[in-house]
């Protein structure tokens, strides 16, 4: 039932879409590429959560693991010129966060929201610390040139080609194949898991480590592609936001996908509407937009969907 | 007995296994032939479970040696376990609840087409192995949406999909049906005949004599004998698991019902989802009688004791104790009037685990003037009371001092009975008295719920153990589906007309 809904909104807003970019194609293909633009942080972000939350792992420190990917690829890439290596660094830095999640998360078994609440703490710590001002960065990411895709107006640079690839490949990945089959079986019921065979913990620790390189992705994006800039508290709550896209997506990777853009829509169409003056409202209340969406969502979904059974719980042979 | 020429499947020498403050097992050993069935019998912490799990993979051993088909082996984890042909059905089943039957077969030895699962072949071949066993499943069904029995058959599918030849089945009889044990009993032998070897963990005497070829006792982690059906008797089963003479037989004599204590009429509870689970469910228990209530557990017998008590709210045209309203009472007050309970899960709703032996026992009264005087408690009165109960009620405790938590199963249950039956109630009920309980408890708990209907209780007795209801009741109620589908005498109630009446047949039937 609650699905039929889901897609009747998607289509709705499809169509409103198509009719949007036939009577006025300049405005509705700057909404558009506004909103994924800004989706593209929430999009990687909530895979992380999906995959973690799937493999039964709660990921609160998606937010730090960002922030400090964010800062290490930024200063990476103005450091050695290198926009490319910059983005390498700010993944690599992502999978060390998931690995330092893991490690406390599943190796040590500690409670899974303090280890990820640490990983925040020490993000914006470490991150205000070592801030130097006045670095920039050298240039402007390459647009790829993919045949057709490329021509589209909204897409271009590599990350969102990525940010929409990502999803789809976890969504095979998740429900079609031996890793995804294993995971769901560890997020649900590692007991059972375990006596059929599937090593819990290491399952679970490899898919964090993994997924805080989507993380990195999310946090090198946003500083190198999307602000080209790095400052304090630069994340600005996009971890949370991610994990409020990932329920209200159910945590699947193409419903997460679809609420991740139908959040930059109406960011994206609060914008245009403001800079037309159609709306005479203050940029703060559209900066709102994002927090109080989220505490909306999450107040009208929460409790009607399930999250997988065994998240948040060590598992331990009894 | 000639000597057994069947191939030695696995063969345990000295398995030694101490945990923190324990040894599970102490110099265990044991030998499993081809085509034969080996019943484990012990009563609870006898050490059956940490046995058949470092078999399975799942503890390693201190000490000992494991052979499977002549081969020393050190299991890493079930995963090794499962390579060398070993299957397990797990007593709390290890099923995801969300994936289909076909999906929770293949899990961990899922057939490819790289790089996808390839779950046609999956769903084709659990088919065939569910036609061939005649284990009865759709293989798209979701196992959350399965009962209970049918579930057990997608876990022992998963171990023949698993090519198991040695089958250990941990106390599947549990969660099952008369009915479904003796259908569980006959696939056993199927399977034996087959030339798999099955060892079967249980503690009901019953299903031992009828299905084991051998029979290995445990006690205290330690073994204590073997045996075959053909020499033993349930007593003297009894007397091996227990270490002494146990009366399998409830003494009593028959029941001198008097005036109606405990009314119901119309009673409806809604569960935690707010379902209904109990549905127009209208009942008497008399002064003097103990009114069994026999069911398959989560047909509504939960709610029914909670609204008796006073732990969840219901609706109903009359709950009456002793004529005096209590629908919807508070459990204080509905316990002021005389009414005893003893829950189902003891150490959630029965006791307080950290504190001591003498403060549980006053956990219903310590308020009352008899323990207390102006808001403090009176340690004298309170301790005194205690030493006399723990000896009337054979409480094996270093002390009143000791921490409830620290004792075993039986000896918490004799404390939560001591206390519900030393006021004298006027009416008591009884969930799952002897759940998780040795033998010994067992048997002077019965004698104890017996004792109090002779001194003029009325007594509700709600258990799963069809031979407990059917042992201890002067009348039995049977629940299926939130209904009492019928109240038998228990002149007339055998385990095949309950059974039935248990699995949701008719009454007329």
């Amino acid at each position: 039932m609650r699905a039929r809904y889901a897609y009747a909104l998607a289509i709705i807003i499809g169509i409103a879409i198509v009719v949007c970019f036939f009577l006025d194609e300049i405005r509705t293909v700057s909404v558009l590429s506004f909103s994924l633009r800004y989706a593209v942080p929430l999009i990687l972000a909530a895979m992380v959560g999906i995959v973690c939350e799937r493999s039964g792992v709660i990921n609160i420190g998606i937010e730090g693991q960002m922030l400090m990917s964010a800062f290490a690829g930024f200063f990476g890439a103005a450091v050695t010129g290198n926009l490319i290596l910059g983005t390498l660094i700010g993944i690599g830095t992502g999978m060390i966060m998931g690995a330092f999640l893991a490690t406390g998360a599943v190796t040590w078994k500690m409670d899974q929201i303090i280890a990820g609440t640490v990983i925040n703490i020490l993000a914006v710590g470490l991150t205000s610390f070592f801030y130097v001002q006045g670095q920039v960065l050298p240039g402007n990411t390459p647009i790829v040139a993919i045949p057709l895709l490329s021509d589209i107006p909204l897409a271009g640079p590599v990350f969102t080609y990525a940010a929409v690839a990502i999803p789809l490949i976890l969504w095979v990945l998740l429900f079609k194949t031996r890793w995804g089959l294993r995971t769901r079986a560890v997020g649900e019921k590692p007991s059972a898991a375990d006596t059929s065979g599937v090593g819990v913990d290491p399952m679970r620790f490899w898919n964090v480590t993994i997924a805080g390189a989507l993380a990195g992705m999310a946090g090198a994006y946003l500083a190198i592609e999307a602000a080209g800039t790095f400052e304090r508290g630069f994340t600005a709550g996009r971890g949370f936001t991610a994990l409020a896209i990932m329920i209200f997506g159910a945590w699947n990777p193409i419903g997460a996908l679809a609420a991740a853009f139908f959040f930059g829509l109406t960011q994206g169409l609060a914008s245009q509407l403001q800079a037309d003056e159609v709306i005479a409202i203050p940029q703060q209340f559209i900066n709102m937009l994002p927090y109080v969406l989220t505490i909306v969502l999450l107040a009208v979904v929460s409790g009607r969907i399930k999250p997988p059974s065994a998240v948040g719980r060590p598992y331990e042979k009894d | 007995m000639a000597a057994d020429e069947r191939e030695v499947l696995l063969q345990a020498t000295g398995l030694t296994k101490r945990f923190p403050g324990v040894v599970a097992n102490e110099d265990v050993s044991l030998t499993l032939r081809k085509g034969e069935i080996l019943a484990l019998l012990g009563e609870n912490g006898a050490g059956k479970s940490t046995l058949v799990k470092m078999i399975y993979g799942l503890y390693a051993p201190d000490e000992g040696e494991i052979r499977i088909k002549g081969e020393a082996v050190r299991l890493a984890g079930p995963r090794d376990a499962i390579k060398r042909g070993i299957g397990m059905v797990h007593q709390h089943f290890q099923l995801v609840p969300v994936f289909t039957v076909a999906e929770n077969i293949v899990l961990g030895d899922e057939p490819l087409r790289w790089p996808f699962v390839n779950m046609k072949s999956a769903r084709a071949e659990v088919a065939r192995l569910s036609e061939e066993y005649g284990l009865k499943v759709d293989v798209d069904a979701h196992v959350e949406d399965l009962p209970v029995g049918t579930q057990q058959r997608v876990e022992i599918l998963k171990a023949l999909y698993r090519r198991a030849d040695i089958l250990i089945l941990d106390e599947p009889t549990a969660v099952l049906t008369p009915q479904e044990t003796d259908d569980l009993l006959r696939v056993m032998r199927g399977f034996a005949d087959s030339g798999v070897g099955v060892i079967f963990i249980t503690h009901k005497l019953r299903e031992v004599l009828a299905v084991a070829d051998t029979i290995e006792v445990l006690r205290g982690g330690k073994w204590v004998g073997t045996t075959v059906p053909a020499e033993t008797s349930q007593e003297g089963l009894a007397q091996m698991m227990v270490g002494r003479g146990v009366l399998l037989q409830v003494d009593k004599r028959a029941a001198q019902p008097q005036e109606v204590i405990l009314d119901v009429q119309g009673l409806t509870v809604t569960d935690d989802l707010g379902l209904p689970a109990v549905r127009d469910v209208s009942l008497q228990v008399r002064a003097g009688e103990i009114l069994g209530i026999a069911g398959v557990e989560g047909n509504g017998q939960r709610e029914l004791v909670q609204a008796l008590t006073g732990l969840r709210r219901c609706s109903a045209t009359t709950v009456t104790v002793n004529g005096q309203d209590i629908l919807n009472k508070s459990p204080h007050d509905i316990h002021a009037l005389g009414v005893g309970h003893v829950p189902e899960d003891r150490e959630k709703d029965g006791l307080v685990g950290p504190y001591s032996v003498a403060d549980n026992l006053v956990l219903d009264r310590f308020a009352e003037p008899e323990f207390a005087s102006r808001g403090v408690r009176d340690r004298k009165a309170i301790d005194a009371l205690s030493t006399n109960l723990v000896q009337q009620f054979d409480i094996r405790t270093p002390g009143i001092t000791t921490t409830v938590q620290s004792l075993s199963g039986g000896n918490k249950q004799k404390i939560v009975i001591a206390r519900e039956l030393a006021a004298n109630p006027v009416a008591l009920i009884a969930a799952q008295p002897t759940r998780g309980v040795d033998v010994g408890s067992i048997e002077f708990i019965h004698s104890q719920i017996v004792g109090a209907r002779d001194r003029g209780a009325a007594v509700l007795l709600v258990s799963a153990e069809l031979d407990e209801i059917l042992g201890l009741s002067d009348r039995v109620a049977v629940m299926y589906d939130g209904r009492l589908v019928d109240v038998l005498d228990i002149a007339v109630a055998d385990r095949a007309r309950v059974g039935r009446l248990m699995a949701g047949g008719s009454k007329d039937a």
